[in-house]
């Protein structure tokens, strides 16, 4: 498959360690991908530089993980492709499940809006400078956040039939 | 005025709800409101084995199952570093162009309609059906077949399967030429599909837009050329791409797409042997044929164990995208070690394409509005999971 050679990546990994050495904590390689661990505070401007100098300016998707109860529990991933260069590249940040706020990348890739607005709705990231941060696939009073582990997948509530006549709540 | 597009709507394409705020009949402000159709298909991945979940992703984007099932077994399969036969390879590759020659049929059917165009929608649904009877020989099944599976497909394609699929490429040029005389020159389409709903290519790029609404803006973006998978670099076809970037140049990059379909299948038909492989040999991964559990002790342990527990993939995570005839359809698998999967992503296309919806509607009429929506081709199954 034509992925992203590893030269290429290595090569990123390589500038942003160039123009901010702490960009860039930890470089992973799987099966051809290459994944690059990013601290929280420089998310989006390690973000930006991507987009703008290194030409990534597809984001492709925007990704969360929870791996509760292991801490940091949250795991952010957004799959960057460069169109011009065929390269792709994944940037990670990790979050503590006690303060799960980031960045928002809007401001550099506006189709991360919605993307951000799904993984809040589902996962409880809040993101920074977001310009629209509420629910977008469930309805905008449920409580908690579904995707989460220590969510059942069954949910918390039972639907009483209540549309029923006479019916009795237990 | 603020208006309702609810979510049961006949052009909608599924539930899907837009709250418009009208000056008159145009456009001021347009939010979309999404997750009628949630079902939380991520999350009950999470709680199935890894062959388990394939018929889950079977349902997500319900006119692409073929596709679904791919993305997710490209994952799994890059995960567990799996090399595929070739000849599995060339079926899947002829199989997900059928679905996508049948996902286009529909799409074409239901924006005609929404038009105006009444005869055509039955034209197009009556050459699907063709598709399906095809898909019902090979999987048993007309849409949530399910036949892509981990190593390969679930079963040897059908006696007489050549002369079916010949016989629909037989009759499917002439029919797509059909469509063309009745729509192409048509000054109806023209009226309503000319000059509507345009977006700028850095506007589309920004807005993570792919698929045909970023061919028709102007770039050569298909997954299937530019990170080919599943032995599509031994294809020959042409990616359709127009200027234009308006709903008119979306309908003639999608009818291009399907003759460049109809192509690759002929292709992928001569490419397929009559004997060979049709699932990797992966002991504790793929099950083993039933004539040789039935017979062979270690075939019969691998089989109670992999239908019970499941095969653990070791622990890592991959991400695989592929050309679903909405755009890039990728899937995000992290693997914990364990035999369900620690989180299943879907990157869906149609989710991220109507992100772009306020800004390609606002400033339009309300008739427009449907065109709108309607060239983005969304699938509601993709769009809430």
């Amino acid at each position: 498959m034509a992925e992203s050679g590893s030269p290429k990546a290595d090569v990123v990994a390589e500038r942003l360690r160039a123009w901010n050495p702490n960009s860039v904590s930890d470089v992973i390689e799987f099966h051809g991908e290459t994944t690059l661990l990013v601290p929280r505070e420089l998310l989006l401007a390690t973000a930006k530089y991507c987009c703008d100098t290194l030409q990534f300016n597809l984001l492709s998707d925007a990704t969360s993980v929870d791996r509760f109860p292991v801490e940091p529990r949250f795991e952010l991933n957004y799959h960057l492709v460069s169109i011009p260069k065929k390269a792709k590249i994944r940037l990670r940040t990790r979050v503590h499940g006690s303060d799960p706020v980031v960045d928002s990348v809007v401001p550099v890739w506006p189709g991360a809006g919605w993307l951000e607005r799904e993984i809040f709705d589902l996962m409880g990231i809040r993101f920074n400078g977001h310009p629209d941060l509420r629910r977008i696939l469930l309805p905008d009073d449920w409580e908690g956040h579904p995707l989460r582990r220590d969510y059942p997948t069954e949910g918390f509530r039972d639907v009483p039939a209540t549309f029923l006549p006479g019916f009795k709540k237990q | 005025m603020v208006l309702n597009m609810g979510p049961q709507h006949p052009s909608t394409h599924g539930v899907l709800r837009v709250a418009l705020e009208l000056d008159g009949e145009t456009i001021v402000k347009a939010v979309p409101d999404l997750g009628y159709l949630h079902t939380g298909i991520e999350k009950s991945c999470e709680h199935k084995t890894y062959s388990q979940a394939i018929t889950l992703t079977d349902r997500m984007d319900y006119l692409n199952p073929l596709g679904n099932n791919l993305v997710y077994c490209l994952a799994v399969e890059k995960l567990l570093g799996l090399e595929i036969p070739k000849r599995a390879q060339y079926i899947r590759v002829m199989m997900v162009e059928l679905q996508r020659i049948s996902s286009h049929l529909v799409w074409l059917g239901t924006h005609a309609i929404d038009m105006g165009a009444m005869s055509v929608f039955l034209y197009c649904f009556r050459e699907r059906e063709e598709i399906l009877k095809i898909f019902e020989r090979f999987a048993g099944q007309r849409m949530m077949t399910s036949y892509i599976r981990i190593g390969g497909v679930a079963l040897e394609p059908p006696a007489g399967w050549r002369e079916m699929v010949k016989r629909f490429l037989k009759m499917m040029p002439s029919r797509v030429d059909d469509y063309e005389t009745l729509l192409s020159e048509n000054r109806i389409w023209l009226a309503r599909l000319k000059e509507v709903g345009k977006i700028k290519l850095e506007d589309a790029i920004a807005y993570s837009m792919t698929g045909p609404t970023l061919r028709a803006a102007g770039l050569a973006y298909d997954n299937r050329k530019v990170f080919p998978y599943s032995s599509y670099e031994e294809f020959k076809f042409d990616v359709p791409t127009r200027t234009d970037s308006d709903c008119y140049g979306r309908y003639m990059v999608r009818v291009a797409e399907i003759r460049e379909s109809l192509k690759i299948v002929e292709q992928a038909m001569a490419k397929i042997t009559d004997q060979g492989p049709v699932r990797a040999e992966a002991p504790g991964i793929i099950p083993p044929e039933r004539e040789k559990m039935k017979t062979e002790m270690e075939a019969l342990i691998y089989h109670f164990k992999i239908f019970t527990e499941g095969f653990s993939p070791p622990p890592g995570d991959a991400y695989v995208a592929i050309e679903s005839p909405r755009g890039e359809l990728g899937c995000y698998i992290v693997s914990d070690g364990s035999p369900k999967p620690l989180r299943c992503h879907f990157r869906s296309p149609s989710f991220i394409n109507l992100q772009a919806l306020p800004r390609i509607i606002e400033g339009q009429l309300l008739a427009d509005v449907i065109a709108c929506i309607g060239t983005i081709d969304i699938v509601l199954g993709d769009v809430d999971r």
